[in-house]
């Protein structure tokens, strides 16, 4: 009966307990070196076998070993404690540990804040529907065991999660007023840890054979994009990315260094647009050729390419516009078009010699190109699994394999022009991409990656060259599903030919994209708009908190008032007798606390001899709607007290 | 510091709630976070930090909903006070340096059940209880009882943290009870039968057919009592003895405060009677009480013995 008793753990209420740290902690097993999850789940079972056999928990000493062995552990895998992957270890490891020093209801406490803690870590890694699910069935199960902790064995399994789903329902408003009225700060307070964005995908800043291809068999989304009048033909959308000029025999890089601003002759009508950019942790945003009127914070570099000052680490949106038709640098500095004439040295002969007998028998340089994309269109194979090259790459390319993806192609073809005398490069970027017909959103994937060519022609400026037309016209007029055979490793998502199965995949992908749109993307710029849309602009930090403190008491005070003012449930009958005691009581005849009914009714006609026989009658149905279980018949008793009345 | 008392009653209520029935209104109900109710808050802030520095949407409202969860677990654990009656019942006396009792009834008019309710008089001693939906709960609320005489309630301290943990919510309730504490009894021999002039009916004096050995002396014993002749035979190496007699079953006592030790304390005394009486109880024997204020007739059954025990506790100091 003492305080230490009370506080000390019940052992019903220790597998709850284990739930939760299973319910946290288990989806970083998907994410986590081996064997930190062997070392969680080995805790695990010694304190489940403890609790089963109902042994003593190990001393202190044990445990302060298996922190150091596990910081140590963490140590040698990840070269610091801190940081995102390490931290989150970390929290895995003490999560296991504290169940084994499971003693009072303190410790408890201790494992279920870690709990929620713990949720909030999976955020680093996903915030998609399902995890968003997950989460609140784990804070349920949390919030469960919280009352099953404090309830004590009379708080029943169904009745703790009862009451855990009603507390988080409850809770619910005050969450949504927090989350549209709470002051948002953008970007990091501190410094980020330097694995912070690791793991995401999308194109790099260099390519070689290989690497698109390899790209293409994600079928993660790179960004969406919303057009605001019409979508533009499919052939039309080039998404520019990082533009390549240097190459070395395999690998075509960017060329570091400020060119001259790119000059654009807009030829047709810019197209509006929203592009919804995926986190990529790269500079370039993807934007449609050309790019015109971009937004602040983004700068057109010399190669047209749109970018922006940090890397794209989270969600982004951007408004912009594009013209579909331009031409580009008519006036072309002279280094750079002699950059792009350069090809290395004693590589690929049989290619150089290709092209510069071209070079010898053509008119001009359009007729090289043609007689380029002849070639393609020819005896070439589009293919996700080219076969390996060797050192002189491109002309085992065109003389011997034959098979190639984009890149190949793109390569190939930037090659043979410079070779010829045409000032080439090689652009990188996506090409396409897929209308969902639910929210007219075109979205862009990692399958629609593709690399293409641009050329330079006096008075014609950079013009785009897109070899993998000739070879696979599909590819660019369709999509790269219809480009491929069916044996290519596509990723099965992108491969979707049935209608019910394609038209749920739109469906899932717009609710995704609402989402994404309208939960994730609500940030300080929504929430301006949001505030301006109900009547107040120019809001502060200042006024949002007052707001915010507005609004959370009144749904204090509404709860609270809803609290106070419930009135009890009083039975029918019960009801009925205090009737007839108001009654009473206006002819100054009070009921005692103590008195009993017969006893009462004695007293009455004592008192009031007119009133006794009537009171009695009261007196006899109440008694019988109350202590006789077949009657519940309450007709009598409201006759009786209305003969009262008179 | 003449302020601090006041201010504690008007702040805590420190008045007396009667005798009848109490309900708990939100006026007599305090709320502060617990321990573990700070430690969450703290896991609150660190968590935002994190949310924001990383930008985590659903960061945001998982902080958020938790903090919700807060507020509304502060309501709810409020709830489980608000409206629940206390009605005092009747306690049971006991003898002093064992603990008393003082049953409270808990009556819940709410659909909810009240659980984890956690009642102290003294901080020591907490006693939990729960009441279900609609229902009613008996609890019997421990105190030490130190002393004899009357032992009033103290303020009770009606706790609770549930449902959450995160608050600790609480009431002090100060019905009007009190309980009786007899004298603690002290083992002692019976009186001589018959050393009393109570009615003439004396029949101590041919106690001696009745004569049933001898026993150690101990200090309740009178001088008179002592077997001297038995006593020298062990030429003062061993205890005095003192002749015991069997009683019979009809025998009639009656216990005087001076049968007692004049030089032993008053409450030695009274704790002297306090075991005799029970031990005469016990046998089934007819007994009385003569007090210097008071004195009852011998009598028989436990309505008697409460009755003297009750006089025993009152005794005037």
């Amino acid at each position: 009966m003492s305080t230490r008793a009370e506080e000390a753990l019940d052992r019903q209420a220790t597998p709850w307990l284990f739930a939760c740290a299973i319910a946290t902690a288990l989806p970083h097993a998907a994410h986590q070196a081996y064997w930190l999850s062997a070392a969680s789940l080995l805790l695990l079972g010694w304190a489940v076998g403890l609790w089963w056999k109902n042994e003593r928990l190990p001393g202190r000493w044990p445990l302060i070993l298996l922190v150091i062995a596990g910081c140590g552990g963490i140590l040698i895998e990840f070269r610091t404690l801190f940081g995102r992957d390490a931290g989150v270890a970390m929290l895995v490891l003490f999560m296991a540990m504290k169940l084994l020093e499971l003693k009072s209801r303190r410790d408890a406490m201790v494992v279920i804040v870690l709990g929620y803690f713990l949720l909030l870590t999976h955020y680093l890694y996903s915030q998609s529907i399902p995890t968003g699910i997950w989460l609140l069935l784990a804070l349920w199960l949390l919030t469960a065991t919280l009352i099953r902790l404090h309830g004590g064995a009379s708080s029943t399994r169904s009745m703790s999660l009862r009451y855990a789903a009603r507390l988080c329902l409850q809770a619910v408003p005050f969450m949504l007023v927090l989350y549209l009225l709470f002051p948002r700060i953008s970007g990091p307070l501190w410094g980020l840890p330097s694995d912070a964005h690791a793991g995401m995908t999308g194109l790099s800043d260099t390519m070689s054979p290989g690497s698109i291809s390899r790209l293409a068999q994600s079928a993660d989304i790179a960004f969406r994009a919303r057009f605001v009048d019409t979508l533009p033909a499919r052939h039309k959308l080039y998404w520019r990315g990082p533009v390549l000029e240097n190459f070395d025999g395999t690998t075509w890089r960017p060329h570091i260094g400020q060119g001259t601003p790119a000059a654009l002759d807009k030829l047709s009508p810019p197209v509006r647009y929203e592009l919804t950019l995926e986190p990529h942790n790269q500079r370039w945003i993807l934007a449609l050729d050309a790019p015109v009127h971009l937004p602040e914070g983004l700068l057109l570099n010399a190669t047209l390419a749109a970018t922006q000052r940090q890397p794209a680490t989270e969600r982004q949106r951007f408004q912009l516009a594009a013209s579909l038709d331009y031409r580009f640098n008519v006036a072309e500095d002279s280094r750079t078009l002699q950059r792009n004439l350069s090809t290395p040295r004693e590589s690929n002969p049989k290619a150089r010699a290709l092209a510069l007998g071209w070079r010898q028998t053509s008119g001009g340089p359009k007729e090289i190109i043609r007689k380029a994309q002849d070639l393609f269109a020819a005896e070439f194979t589009y293919t996700l699994q080219p076969p390996l090259l060797g050192q002189n790459g491109i002309d085992e390319f065109l003389f011997t394999t034959r098979r190639g993806f984009c890149e190949h192609y793109a390569g190939a073809f930037v090659f043979l022009m410079r070779a010829a005398g045409i000032p080439a490069r090689v652009v990188t970027g996506y090409q396409g991409g897929e209308f969902n017909p639910l929210d007219s959103h075109l979205v862009i994937r990692q399958s629609d990656a593709h690399a293409w060519a641009e050329v330079w022609l006096d008075d014609q400026g950079w013009l785009r060259v897109d070899p993998t037309a000739s070879v696979s016209p599909a590819r660019i007029e369709t999509g790269i599903v219809d480009a491929l055979a069916f044996d290519e490793p596509l990723p099965a998502l992108v491969q979707l030919r049935t209608d019910w199965l394609r038209n749920l995949r739109y469906r899932w992908e717009a609710v995704n994209n609402a989402w994404n749109q309208h939960i994730l993307g609500y940030d300080p710029q929504r929430q301006r708009e949001l505030l301006s849309r109900l009547g107040l602009p120019e809001t502060d930090w200042r006024s949002l908190a007052t707001l915010l403190g507005i609004a959370c008491s009144l749904l204090v005070a509404a709860m609270t008032a809803w609290t106070l003012y419930q009135r009890p449930r009083l039975d029918p009958a019960l009801r009925l007798w205090q009737k007839a005691l108001r009654q009473l009581a206006r002819r100054q005849v009070h009921c005692a606390p103590w008195e009993t009914p017969m006893a009462l009714a004695q007293r009455v006609r004592e008192q009031h001899p007119a009133l006794g026989e009537p009171f009695q009658n009261v007196v006899d149905a109440y008694l019988r709607v109350r202590y006789d279980d077949a009657n519940d018949n309450l007709t009598p008793l409201r006759e009786a007290i209305a003969r009262l009345r008179r | 510091m003449k302020i601090a008392p006041s201010l504690k009653q008007l702040l805590f209520r420190w008045k007396s709630d009667g005798t009848g029935p109490l309900r708990l209104g939100q006026r007599r109900i305090f709320i502060v976070p617990s321990r573990g109710g700070l430690l969450f808050a703290l896991a609150l802030v660190v968590m935002l930090l994190g949310a924001i520095n990383y930008n985590l949407a659903l960061g945001h409202a998982l902080v958020f909903l938790l903090a919700g969860l807060g507020i509304v677990g502060m309501i709810h654990t409020f709830r489980n006070l608000f409206g629940l009656t206390i009605t005092p019942g009747r306690c049971e006396p006991v003898f002093a340096g064992e603990i008393a009792f003082f049953p409270l009834s808990l009556d819940n008019d709410r659909t909810a059940p009240r659980l984890a309710l956690e009642l102290a008089a003294d901080a020591a001693f907490p006693v939990g209880a729960a009441v279900d939906s609609l229902g009613k709960a008996r609890v019997r609320v421990p105190l030490p009882a130190p002393r004899r005489g009357w032992l009033a309630l103290p303020r009770v301290r009606l706790t609770t943290r549930y449902p959450l943990g995160l608050f600790t919510a609480w009431s002090y309730l100060q019905p009007e009870m009190q309980c009786l504490v007899y004298p603690k009894p002290i083992d002692a021999p019976l009186p001589l039968a018959g050393s009393s002039d109570w009615g003439g009916d004396r029949h101590g004096d041919g106690g001696q057919e009745d004569f049933s050995g001898f026993r150690e002396r101990q200090p309740a014993d009178s001088p008179r009592h002592v077997a001297w002749k038995a006593s020298a035979r062990h030429a003062g190496e061993a205890p005095l003895l003192i002749k015991t007699f069997a009683g019979g079953t009809q025998s009639k006592l009656v216990f005087e405060w001076q049968h007692t030790a004049p030089e032993l304390s008053d409450e030695v005394r009274l704790g002297i009677l306090t075991g005799w009486i029970l031990a005469a109880e016990a046998a089934g024997n007819a007994y009385g009480l003569r007090l210097p204020h008071l004195s009852l007739p011998p009598e028989r059954g436990s309505r008697h013995c409460q009755r003297c025990l009750e006089a025993l506790a009152l005794f005037p100091s």
